[in-house]
């Protein structure tokens, strides 16, 4: 079990108010991900749940029982660091079995879940090892490792995969998805990269300044940002965001369309002069000026035949239009 | 690229190094000789360096006239004892310094290590009078307290500055894992920073080793440490300097042996945290 539920929820550091009033709910083994900018709380809202943090005021309920005065060591969640945070001073085998200790699980059992969590994450030759002698990714395994013996009702993700380079944060990713298929427990994720975001969550929850800005489904926010932030906050490359003139042409005060929903077209209704074209094999971005608008981005698929100073005609697809009210807030 | 330096260059570094370090070393050395001549010699003037008549006899003297024995057993007591205390308080203050610190904790520091800053003599009077009173004067116990109380400032400093370097996570992953506060600062805390409480306790055995106004003003035969014991050979007219010197060598050389044995660890201690 992992339902928790965060009712009217603030945090304020002296006169800094981090958590404005907040409500959420997170079910049973949903693989939820707090996403948003540096310093809009989201790690803040993580450390809250975990207990590290106290609330300055609202309740929160882990499985239909109140935790917010029960302290983190016995709320029953796990959770992974970005520093991973291994005791430097123990073995593999002794990191991992900390928190049974801890909990004065019976040696044999302990041994039993040690090397079961050993063998799920390729750490048993490793066992006897400092984690000064690991490398990053096998240090990320470790802390996961540490998590999963216990069997929390939940775990916690505190940008698990900032320190590692890009290719081994690929290959965890998917390990940590993996992860969430086989063991079904709730999961809670905090990052600040949107491709983390989209790629593993079943729900999204996009932060800004404390504040909920929307809570979703990754392709419900990709099809349907409920405002700007969150339009220009999920999707890669960034939504082209136009207002003025050619907003007005649609009934918006600013409209939006995603680099993919610009085709070229020799009949296109925009016409500009491409900047820079990034070739990336499978799709190529062009950066287009457009004359009185801010350079817009076009996803080509494959290899577009142009290159810098060509003139090139651009076409929003009309379904894929997002439009603004003067607010920012979508217009539906 | 890493900087080249001369032969000849590094050869005359090494050559001030080495006399700096032998001009500081110079006075115990000058004591350690002098304990070996006859008075009349440690006296002599132009003093000889190393060619005089070698003599044990100061030591055989300062042995039948003092129980060195019972002196250095007192040392011993006086300064493990009072660091082991400071220890036992200092460690979970400068845990809740370093990983919990309210917004007075810098004051509180600073307040701390200013009372090293007054003359200890500006406070005889008063805690002689409470020693009297309490039934401490001349006591072993007396000692460990008042060597402790002395000495807090800077253990608690010593392991703040350590703990400090100990990252907050880890410490919430102890946490998070189930420990309790006592469990926290016993597998987790307390093993990551020895090296760090190492160093402090052998800097501060040392220190209370060496403490001679305390020892020499609140002791007088019972629980007198090896201060004391050398105290009792200076005379003003200056005249045994060769037993003085015996009775100095003998209340120095542990400490000294101590010291060159842990000076790795002391240097390592010390300079802990500096490089990242």
């Amino acid at each position: 079990m992992g339902k928790i539920s965060l009712r009217q929820v603030t945090k304020t550091f002296g006169d800094v108010e981090v958590i404005p009033a907040l409500d959420l709910d997170i079910e049973d083994g949903e693989f939820v991900v707090f996403v948003g900018p540096s310093g809009c709380g989201k790690s803040t809202l993580l450390r809250l749940i975990a207990g590290l943090e106290d609330v300055t005021g609202g309740h929160i309920e882990i499985d239909g029982r109140p935790a917010t005065d029960v302290p983190p060591a016995k709320r029953g969640l796990a959770m992974v660091f970005q520093s991973y945070a291994l005791y430097p001073h123990m073995s593999v085998r002794k990191n991992i079995s900390f928190p049974l200790k801890m909990a004065k699980m019976d040696p044999a059992e302990q041994e039993r879940r040690v090397n079961a969590a050993a063998r799920t994450l390729n750490l048993t030759d490793y066992l006897d090892r400092r984690p000064g002698q690991l490398s990053g990714g096998q240090r990320q395994r470790v802390a996961i490792g540490r998590a999963i013996v216990r069997e929390p009702s939940a775990f916690l993700f505190d940008e698990p995969l900032s320190n590692l380079d890009a290719a081994l944060r690929v290959n965890m990713r998917l390990e940590i998805s993996e992860l969430h298929q086989s063991l079904k427990t709730t999961m809670i994720y905090v990052t600040h990269d949107q491709v983390e975001a989209m790629t593993m969550a079943d729900k999204i929850v996009v932060l800004r300044a404390g504040r909920i800005e929307q809570v979703g489904s990754p392709l419900e926010l990709y099809r349907a940002p409920r405002n700007l932030f969150v339009a220009g906050f999920i999707g890669s490359p960034k939504m082209n965001v136009i207002s003025g003139e050619k907003a007005a042409e649609h009934g918006a005060h600013t409209i939006g369309i995603r680099p993919e929903h610009l085709l070229l077209a020799q009949d296109g209704a925009w016409s500009g002069r491409v900047g820079v074209a990034e070739h990336l094999g499978s799709d190529t971005f062009l950066h287009v000026h457009v004359e009185g608008l801010d350079p817009l981005t076009v996803r080509v698929q494959g290899e577009a035949g142009v290159s810098h100073g060509d003139a090139v005609r651009l076409s929003p697809m009309p379904e894929h239009l997002h439009r603004f009210d003067e607010n920012g807030l979508a217009v539906r | 690229m890493a900087r080249r330096v001369s032969g000849r260059r590094q050869l005359v570094v090494t050559l001030i190094a080495w006399a700096i370090g032998l001009a500081i070393f110079f006075p115990i050395l000058w004591t350690i000789l002098t304990s070996f001549k006859t008075e009349a010699e440690a006296i002599a003037s132009p003093p000889s360096f190393l060619a005089f008549e070698w003599t044990l006899e100061n030591y055989a003297e300062v042995n039948s006239r003092s129980n060195y024995p019972l002196h250095f057993m007192n040392s011993v007591i006086i300064s493990l004892g009072s660091t082991l205390l400071g220890l036992l308080i200092a460690i979970p203050a400068a845990w809740s310094m370093a990983f919990v610190p309210a917004k007075r904790t810098k004051d509180i520091l600073m307040w701390m290590l200013s009372t090293k800053m007054l003359p200890p003599v500006g406070v005889l009077i008063p805690i002689y009078l409470m020693f009297r009173d309490f039934g401490l004067l001349d006591t072993r116990i007396g000692l460990v307290v008042v060597l402790t109380l002395i000495n807090l400032p800077i253990i608690v400093w010593m392991l703040f500055t350590y703990f400090k370097e100990i990252p907050g996570e880890i410490l919430e992953a102890a946490r998070m894992d189930g420990a309790s506060l006592w469990d926290e600062v016993v597998y987790v805390l307390t093993p990551m920073a020895v090296p760090g409480i190492a160093s402090t306790l052998l800097l501060n055995v040392i220190l209370a080793w060496n403490e001679a106004f305390w020892t020499l003003n609140l002791t007088a035969a019972k629980a007198a440490p090896l201060t004391a014991f050398i105290a009792s050979y200076s005379s003003p007219e200056g005249l045994f300097y060769a037993k003085l010197s015996a009775a100095s060598t003998l209340a120095i050389a542990p400490i000294l042996i101590l010291g060159w044995f842990s000076q790795k660890q002391l240097v390592r201690g010390l300079t802990f945290g500096a490089v990242k």
